[in-house]
């Protein structure tokens, strides 16, 4: 039951939004995501005794039921989820957002979804979920967003359709070579009946799903919707597409993927590899040129993504959970990022680095929380991503083919182009010629408490990273099995 | 059979009544009223024959067999209808003076729908499908004033009469093989090894003809210009009750009575449904008008439901009954919509959203619901004949192809909700939009939504 409640109080406080005005809805939805939070501590908690699991018949003539469960990976992502919806809530208090009902509305509605995708253990609700989670998304660009919201959400909207669609074809196969009148989309059964089939129907089946996820995380060559749409969303979607929604995509692969086909895995896995390795290296390289800060962190997320499912495909165990730890880490710290973004936006109307300038000077407390989120974001040691991306690299290094080591390096390069890109935006924003921003005024109450939940998360995570860890250390293992 | 002949007295009652009854709003309550009555008497029916004997009663020297699944889709659709009646009451007042017949003629449309559901004879079906298809070509051309709609009339009564020709030759050629018009012996005389030519032909007309009449491509040229012409409030039985029912009559005479012959018309079939999705789906992109886009939408729609004729196995019934309810009650939602609105174009309900947001929000949802996005009744019902038809084998790159498709209407369904939300405009209504209207919305939208979450309710 507690786990219903993750997914019910934001999709009731969501729905009940649309009915209310003014400020109202603002504390609905800080109090609303919360308890969600909290909620999410708990259920987090609860699985170093014992995971919490709900179970519910639902359309029993295709065995389908409402199935959740918490394991290390879903809690920890529902924990992210919970963290980042409720620092976008306090973030954003103090903004004035025209027909505020629907926008935060949505928002819930969205969080709802995420922690769907995240708990359900029964593929057809997770399929459910999947949509649901774009619906609220494609509303809040299309309504909030930026010039050209419309046809760039569009686009986005289309794709990731066209994905989960496949994902759909794939999934009704798989339930089909299940023994006459035993249709069951529980995971365990999902699992059974992948890892029987033979080889070649795993190869093709293999893609029918990979496209969907790929599009989400997203993989080179299926990221073009990225960059525009987080350009031109309003920046709580943006936190939202980019700390969560990218997660679901690298969460389906473990979780959906990687236990299902594992025949169909191994053949294509080095296909995958080498795609992703060519994302990080393309996209740190369109990073370095990027003016508009919103593009460059989108770019970078590219980048970081295309690390983790690279070593998504490797097999390592030490890597898996590296992953699983680096999917809280960048969640935390691309929220961090995109906070500050929407600061910079806000008081100086640009997000162009050739016009800012000097942000140590006029607004201190605002250019220190930039400097040590930019850190975190080129993983130096002492923050969380450090912690996440040395693990990363380890797994690459453990795999044992030579192929791995030129992987592992160009990889690497990777890395240091995203210190080049990331220290360059720190530099023209956050120092240079003071003349070029205008004093305004430095971080208020709610923003400062906002970034203060980010930086400590980055800070304590950096340096004790050991709950994470634990969190996840099972789950990591027994999915590499 | 009480349902059969309820709804013929209630057709001739209710031409009576336009020479009893002046006040065209009294006319329409007692038609309403009598929907209801006849929901009654099917509902009725339904429970007496659950404590019948299996089979089913023989009725008229066993041309029809009354079962559990077409009882239970003959109350369905009558229920589709009466919510079809509360939800247009008011737009066909408006169509032209003969109110009174209107739905006299629904009411006989209703009567051929039953036939359809329960034959068990080729004849029954002949005279199933024509007393299903000439009121349509009355109610086509209903609004006399208007050229379009004359038009259509012509249109449909022209092709129309053709496609009953290749039926009838259809028919003949199968009694020469077979010998019989009954379906059962169909199924015992006709072998797949000693196939006779004539019945081959036959079985190739037959498909021809029951395609047309669900608009399958390429025999749907018809449809887009019989859709856009006859009045609206027409066009929304002609293309969901009435398209629901042609699809049961072509599901039972292919499972039925060609069930075990599949190999020798499956793949014509697959092409047939293959051509319906792409001319519906692509060409429906390019209209500008929302109206002309649901007549495109009826076609590609009308692939899906090939699906369930293709597969021909234990998941038809239930995936044809889930798609025709699912399918009729999002479009008759969309269409009453619709008719609220002076302009069909896609212009025509820019800034809805802000204008009338309740308008608006059941247009989303009937959208979504034909679009296939989950928690409505129509994901479930794509899903349900894609099951079907995965269960089939051998045909899964026409899924794939049909998920593509599925992908392309995306692309025109969501046109109109971006252009009731999220451009700027004034959205010109007919008439301000009553309470009763909204309520009656708000419950089609329910519908659609509980279709999609408990899909077991319509499914017996």
């Amino acid at each position: 039951m507690v786990l219903l409640l993750l997914i019910l109080i934001p999709l009731l406080t969501g729905i009940l939004s649309f009915a209310l005005k003014g400020d109202g809805v603002k504390t609905l939805a800080l109090i609303s995501s919360m308890a969600t939070l909290a909620v999410s501590g708990y259920v987090s908690g609860a699985n170093f005794t014992a995971p919490l699991a709900y179970n519910h018949d639902w359309i029993p003539a295709i065995g389908t039921s409402i199935s959740l469960i918490a394991d290390g990976m879903s809690s920890m992502l529902c924990l992210l989820t919970g963290i980042v919806v409720m620092v976008v809530m306090i973030a954003n208090s103090n903004k004035e957002t025209p027909n505020a009902g629907p926008f935060y509305g949505f928002m819930l509605l969205a969080q709802a979804g995420l922690m769907g995708v995240f708990l359900a253990s029964d593929a057809l609700l997770f399929y459910v979920f999947w949509e649901l989670a774009l619906i609220p998304v494609y509303f809040l660009c299309s309504s909030w967003g930026d010039e050209k919201r419309i046809a760039v959400t569009f686009k986005f909207f289309i794709y990731t359709f066209l994905g989960s669609l496949m994902m759909l074809a794939g999934l009704i196969f798989l339930v089909m070579q299940m023994p006459e009148g035993h249709i069951s989309y529980a995971w365990t059964d999902i699992v059974a009946t992948g890892k029987s089939l033979a080889p070649g129907v795993q190869q093709w089946l293999f893609w029918l799903f990979f496209i969907a996820f790929a599009i989400k995380m997203p993989i080179f060559p299926f990221h073009t919707w990225q960059p525009d749409a987080y350009e031109q969303s309003p920046t709580p979607v943006t936190i939202i597409l980019s700390a969560l929604m990218v997660k679901m995509g690298l969460f389906a692969v473990l979780r959906w993927l990687l236990p299902v086909l594992p025949a169909g895995v191994a053949y294509w896995s080095d296909t995958v590899i080498v795609l992703s390795v060519i994302g990080i290296v393309y996209a740190s390289l369109i990073a370095i040129v990027q003016t508009d800060i919103k593009r460059l962190i989108a770019y970078s997320s590219i980048a970081h993504m295309g690390l983790m499912s690279a070593v998504a495909f490797t097999h390592s165990s030490v890597g898996m959970h590296g992953i699983m730890v680096q999917m809280f880490n960048h969640g935390i710290n691309i929220t961090g990022m995109w906070l500050i973004v929407s600061m910079i936006e806000n008081r100086w109307g640009t997000r162009d680095m050739g016009k800012l300038g000097g942000m140590a000077t006029s607004a201190p407390q605002m250019a220190i929380a930039l400097v040590i989120i930019s850190l975190a974001n080129i993983a130096l040691p002492l923050t969380n991503g450090f912690v996440g991306e040395f693990m990363l690299f380890n797994g690459l290094f453990r795999a044992d083919t030579t192929g791995h080591i030129v992987v592992m390096v160009v990889a690497g390069l990777g890395v240091i182009l995203g210190a080049v890109y990331t220290l360059n935006m720190v530099q023209k924003a956050a120092y240079g010629e003071v003349t070029k921003m205008v004093i305004s005024k430095d971080l208020s109450v709610n923003e400062y408490a906002g970034l203060a939940i980010i930086i400590s998360l980055v800070i304590f995570l950096g340096v004790y990273p050991k709950p994470l860890l634990d969190l996840t250390a099972d789950i990591a293992s027994a999915i590499v099995k | 059979m009480k349902a059969i002949i309820a709804t013929t007295i209630f057709g001739i009652i209710m031409m009576f009544t336009s020479v009893m009854v002046s006040n065209k709003k009294s006319v329409a309550a007692i038609a309403v009223a009598l929907f209801a009555v006849l929901l009654g008497v099917n509902i009725f029916e339904l429970y007496t024959w659950n404590h019948a004997a299996t089979p089913g009663p023989q009725l008229c020297y066993g041309m029809l067999t009354l079962d559990h699944t077409n009882l239970w889709f003959n109350t369905l659709m009558t229920g589709c209808t009466l919510l079809y009646a509360l939800l247009m009451t008011k737009e066909i007042q408006k169509v032209g003076a003969y109110v009174a017949e209107y739905f006299a003629l629904i009411f006989f449309i209703l009567c051929g729908l039953y036939l359809l559901s329960s034959f068990n004879n080729l004849l029954m079906l002949f005279i199933g499908i024509e007393i299903l298809s000439i009121p349509q070509y009355i109610l086509a051309g209903s609004d006399k004033r208007n050229l379009k709609s004359s038009e259509a009339s012509l249109k449909y009564f022209l092709m129309g009469s053709f496609t009953t020709g290749i039926l009838l030759m259809g028919i003949t050629l199968i009694y020469g093989a077979a010998r019989s018009f009954n379906t059962a012996d169909l199924v015992a005389i006709l072998h797949t090894d000693t196939l006779n030519p004539l019945a081959l032909a036959g079985i190739m007309f037959l498909m021809i003809a029951l395609a047309f009449k669900v608009s399958a491509a390429p025999m749907h040229m018809w449809t887009p210009d019989v859709y856009d012409g006859s009045p609206t409030p027409f066009t929304a039985y002609m293309s969901t009750i009435v398209k629901a029912a042609a699809f049961f009559a072509f599901l039972r005479l292919f499972k039925d009575a060609f069930g075990n012959l599949s190999d020798h018309w499956r793949l014509v079939m697959a092409v047939i449904t293959a051509a319906t999705l792409l001319v519906g789906n692509i060409t429906a992109v390019f209209q500008q008008s929302v109206k002309r886009m649901l007549a495109y939408s009826s076609i590609a729609q009308a692939g899906f439901m090939l699906f369930a004729i293709l597969a021909s196995n234990s998941k038809s019934w239930d995936s044809i009954i889930l798609y025709g309810v699912a399918y009729s009650v999002a479009t008759i939602g969309m269409f009453a919509v619709l008719v609220k609105l002076k302009d069909y174009t896609y212009d025509g309900f820019n800034g809805l959203a802000k204008k009338e947001p309740l308008l608006a929000f059941a247009a989303t949802i009937f959208l979504f619901s034909l679009a296939g996005i989950p928690l409505t009744g129509g994901f479930m019902a794509k899903y349900y004949v894609l099951l079907a038809v995965v269960q089939q084998g051998s045909l899964l790159w026409l899924v794939i192809f049909a998920l593509l498709m599925a992908a392309v209407s995306v692309y025109y369904y969501f046109r109109v909700i971006m252009a009731m939300y999220f451009k700027p405009g004034e959205a010109e209504l007919n008439s301000p939009v009553s309470a009763t209207d909204k309520m009656l919305l708000l419950v089609t939208c329910l519908v659609v939504i509980l279709l999609g979450v408990l899909p077991q309710l319509v499914l017996g």
